[in-house]
């Protein structure tokens, strides 16, 4: 197995963390992942859009909480103590997603990655980057600059 | 070789606190100047770090260092003599050399070759001040080495006589001493490994040493403790080097052991000659024949004791209040991962102690105590680990203090620099971060600012021009702010060049601040002539970006003919504040205290409604609006009443007074200001986060920019504020 990502690697493979949220498969590129985390109570934030929960302590930095599902114009998710967080760092950005669960790495040959179907305009639409088709299951890769909430600097407030 | 760089890097480190050590003390100085009140300690520690400084460049062979300091403690030793007036002349030469010392040392560090070219003028001045008498030790070159180092074996007490040249050059050096040196060690001086006799054997490089042990103190056998040190010293060291390095001896045992130096005149010093003092030297030479009797010359200190011990006493009780304090320095990486370890520490505290108390056997009465050791030793570490990162403004004020005279120089105007709130703490990013911008505007305070000094006296000022550097507080944000007593902007004249520049409109409609903050537009630069100083066109734009990077404000206030002030107001992000812990709808948030004038418990004669929702409370005849945070956060979507809450007054910068609603007032603490802006962005009303003792996140308020967002939502409050005020 490891050898075959070995070789993934060498012809321009991704290695993806798949993860559910509600009913549906999503993945995202592991280098984007720092760590995956149990749910723990956020601080919540005023006058933040809805799918914003709040703010973790990470560490000593403040790390905001996406709730995946309703920024994706999903159900948004009830947290508990089964859901994770997938801390995400994209450039000087550290956020954090709020899914129903981790299930899996795969490594996937671009070759098995088509772009995603025109659906109209559906909100998550916009969001995915590509899908995966395996077996009797759609794998959606997330578009997570996309995802990530807009940093606002005091001018705009 | 690695080892001796580490002992080299910790001799800078020593050096820049040595530095700051003698800009304070040349402060000192210049602040006592009026009074003519100048405690000779002061000069007395000024001369020993500018003699600690040369002592160690001395031992890495930093020439040009040992060189240049050696006339600067020259001079200082005349200060120090009464043989040098500090008046205000000399004081500038003495601050110039510190400059020029601090150059050096930098100029070390970096391996660089030192500037020699300004180090000649400033020795001829120096040399100079010092005048014929002191200028024959002021060429260090031909002196042989003050404190010979002991040639033969250690463990020998007796020495050599030493030949001691009488040239024309030693009539300034002190002559040959005799102190006695009564050492009494504490436990702890042993505890932590040191030896007397190491101390003594160094002692006896500097002149002839005798050494009794007092037994006096020694107990019997059976109730002879091992830990306990029983036995005293006394010594008697017949030296020509100063008291100061008899006490750099017992430097490092400083706090450890009772060290009390006293100077003995020998008798016969009064007739100083090549024979007598060698005699006076000799005298105490034999240690062997004489440690079981008093030895002689104590007799004759005892009697000519009786002048000194008033300066002796001083002497040493100087060091310990004058001495440098003790710092470390350390990476600001690894205190931020150390605060944040701590933070984990906190939580993983508070989560064990939460399983124990689900286990059910946190009653037991030693799992409890220790569960409660734990926890307040967490939060002692955390308490002193966040402290480490705060900073006061001193050291960069003093460096602004540099610029300053530097630039007055250069722009040949006097100018009077006085600083407050030095000791105002910031993150110690900050403090490197507004050096470039400080530097910036102090300087175009002085060229642009200011006048000349024939304009001031025409106008009916003082020749000297004011310039004053402050730091403080204030509602939570930090504000340093620049003024000078010049003539003020020239408003016409900055809106024609900017016009001219094509940066506005011929014909635009500016108010007053809108003039004045042209200056921050690129590429503004009024000075017609471009200047050593300033008016490269790079200016008042880069301080404006350099500020704003740190999530910073910058103001300009001018009245015509009065002076300029520049404020720069710094958010709290990276600082330390002292925050009020608040409940607000079940949320945890930090109230800046600084900003809070007083709270309030609201009863209900006191509140009244105005309109449907709002509410306002009569202060002491004035009323005050009352934000409810819980409302304006979103955090409850229906007022709560009001005399069920706590209220915070609070003022703003423009002096307008609000009242804020929270439920609770949990507590008041330090807490350490975390950005929400890197990972999230801004939100109104919230000035930064702070990670409390649980680990959790609570928002702290900006309450200024918390009145403004109620202030839109809220009908025009002042003048029907009077109406219902009757």
């Amino acid at each position: 197995m490891a050898e075959q990502i070995e070789d993934d690697h060498s012809t321009g493979a991704r290695e993806l963390v798949s993860f559910a949220i509600g009913e549906q498969d999503f993945c995202m590129d592991i280098m984007l992942v720092r760590e995956i985390r149990g749910w723990t109570n956020v601080t919540m934030l005023p006058h933040a859009p809805s799918y914003i929960l709040g703010v973790i302590n990470l560490r000593g930095a403040v790390v905001p909480i996406v709730d995946l599902a309703s920024r994706l114009g999903l159900t948004p998710l009830e947290p508990t103590q089964r859901h994770v967080i997938i801390i995400a760092v994209l450039g000087n950005q550290t956020v954090g997603f709020l899914v129903s669960a981790v299930s899996d790495i795969l490594g996937i040959s671009p070759s098995e990655i088509q772009p995603p179907p025109k659906v109209g305009a559906d909100a998550t639409a916009g969001f995915i980057e590509g899908v995966i088709a395996s077996d009797d299951r759609m794998l959606r890769i997330l578009n997570i600059a996309a995802v990530l909430p807009r940093i606002q600097m005091p001018e705009e407030a | 070789m690695s080892s001796l760089d580490d002992i080299k890097q910790m001799f800078f480190l020593e050096c820049d606190e040595l530095l700051e050590a003698l800009n304070d003390g040349l402060a000192d100085i210049e602040a006592s100047m009026p009074t003519g009140a100048l405690d000779p300690e002061v000069i007395n520690a000024v001369f020993r770090t500018v003699h600690s400084i040369k002592g160690g460049a001395a031992s890495f062979g930093l020439e040009a260092i040992v060189r240049f300091s050696h006339c600067f403690e020259t001079v200082l030793d005349q200060m120090r003599a009464g043989k040098l007036p500090p008046d205000a002349e000399n004081i500038r030469i003495l601050q110039r050399c510190a400059d020029h010392l601090a150059d050096l040392v930098a100029a070390g560090r970096a391996d660089q070759a030192p500037d020699t070219a300004t180090s000649e003028p400033l020795v001829a001045q120096l040399n100079g001040l010092i005048g014929d008498e002191g200028r024959a030790s002021a060429e260090p070159v031909q002196v042989p080495e003050p404190e010979p180092e002991p040639e033969s074996d250690d463990d020998d007490l007796s020495f050599p006589p030493l030949a001691i040249p009488l040239g024309p050059e030693d009539l300034a050096a002190p002559a040959q001493m005799l102190y006695r040196i009564d050492v009494t060690a504490s436990a702890e001086l042993f505890a932590t490994g040191h030896e007397p006799v190491h101390l003594f054997r160094e002692l006896a490089g500097l002149g002839d040493l005798t050494v009794r042990a007092d037994t006096a103190g020694l107990p019997d056998l059976e109730t002879l403790v091992p830990e306990t040190p029983y036995l005293r010293w006394r010594l008697e060291l017949a030296t020509d080097s100063g008291e100061e390095d008899i006490r750099e001896v017992f430097e490092f045992v400083d706090t450890l052991a009772t060290v009390n130096i006293e100077q003995v005149e020998p008798e016969t010093s009064a007739t100083i000659g090549p024979a007598s003092a060698s005699e006076a030297a000799s005298a105490p030479r034999n240690p062997s024949a004489e440690s079981e009797n008093t030895p002689l010359p104590l007799t004759a200190a005892k009697q000519s004791g009786a002048a000194p011990p008033k300066t002796a006493a001083a002497e040493a009780s100087a060091p310990a209040a004058k001495g440098p304090k003790s710092t470390v320095r350390v990476d600001l990486d690894l205190v931020d991962s150390l605060i944040n370890i701590v933070g984990e520490l906190v939580i993983n505290q508070s989560v064990l102690t939460q399983s124990f108390s689900e286990a059910n056997v946190a009653n037991r009465a030693d799992i409890g105590s220790s569960l409660d050791e734990y926890k307040s030793l967490a939060l002692q570490i955390q308490e002193s680990v966040m402290s480490l990162r705060a900073q006061s403004v001193k050291q960069l004020f003093q460096r602004m203090a540099r610029i300053v005279r530097e630039t007055s120089e250069v722009a040949g105007k006097s100018v009077q620099f006085d600083t407050e709130g030095e000791d105002t703490e910031i993150d110690k990013t900050v403090i490197e971060r507004l050096i470039e911008p400080l530097t910036h505007i102090l300087r175009n305070a002085i060229d642009h600012g200011l006048e000349t000094a024939e304009s001031r006296l025409a106008a009916g000022k003082s020749e000297t021009g004011t310039v004053c550097l402050s730091a403080s507080h204030r509602s939570g944000r930090v504000l340093i702010e620049v003024s000078d007593d010049g003539a003020g902007i020239d408003r016409k004249r900055v809106f024609e060049i900017a016009a001219s520049k094509g940066l506005i409109a011929q014909d635009a409609q500016l108010s007053e601040a809108e003039i004045d903050r042209l200056l921050f537009l690129p590429g503004f630069s009024t000075k017609a002539a471009v200047s050593d100083l300033s008016g490269r066109g790079v200016g008042m734009d880069v301080v404006q970006s350099a500020i704003r990077k740190l999530g910073g404000r910058v103001a300009i206030t001018s009245a015509p003919g009065r002076g300029t002030t520049f404020s720069i107001s710094l958010p709290l992000t990276l600082a330390v504040l002292d925050g009020m812990v608040v409940d607000v709808a079940g949320q945890t948030m930090v109230v800046p205290i600084t900003a809070v004038l007083e709270t309030i418990r609201p009863t209900r004669d006191d509140v009244h409604m105005m309109g449907s929702t709002a509410q306002v409370i009569k202060v002491r005849d004035t009323l005050v609006p009352i934000v409810d945070l819980g409302l304006a956060f979103g955090y409850r979507s229906c007022g709560l009443t009001v005399t069920e809450l706590v209220l915070l007054l609070i003022e703003t910068e423009q002096g307008e007074r609000w009242a804020l609603a929270v439920d609770r007032i949990i507590d008041q603490r330090q807490v350490v200001i975390k950005s929400l802006e890197g990972n999230y962005g801004h939100v109104p009303g919230v000035a930064a986060a702070t990670i409390l003792g649980d680990g959790k996140i609570a928002l702290i308020i900006d309450p200024e920019e918390t009145a403004q967002m109620a202030e839109r939502d809220l009908p025009a409050p002042a003048p029907l504020l009077t109406a219902i005020g009757e």
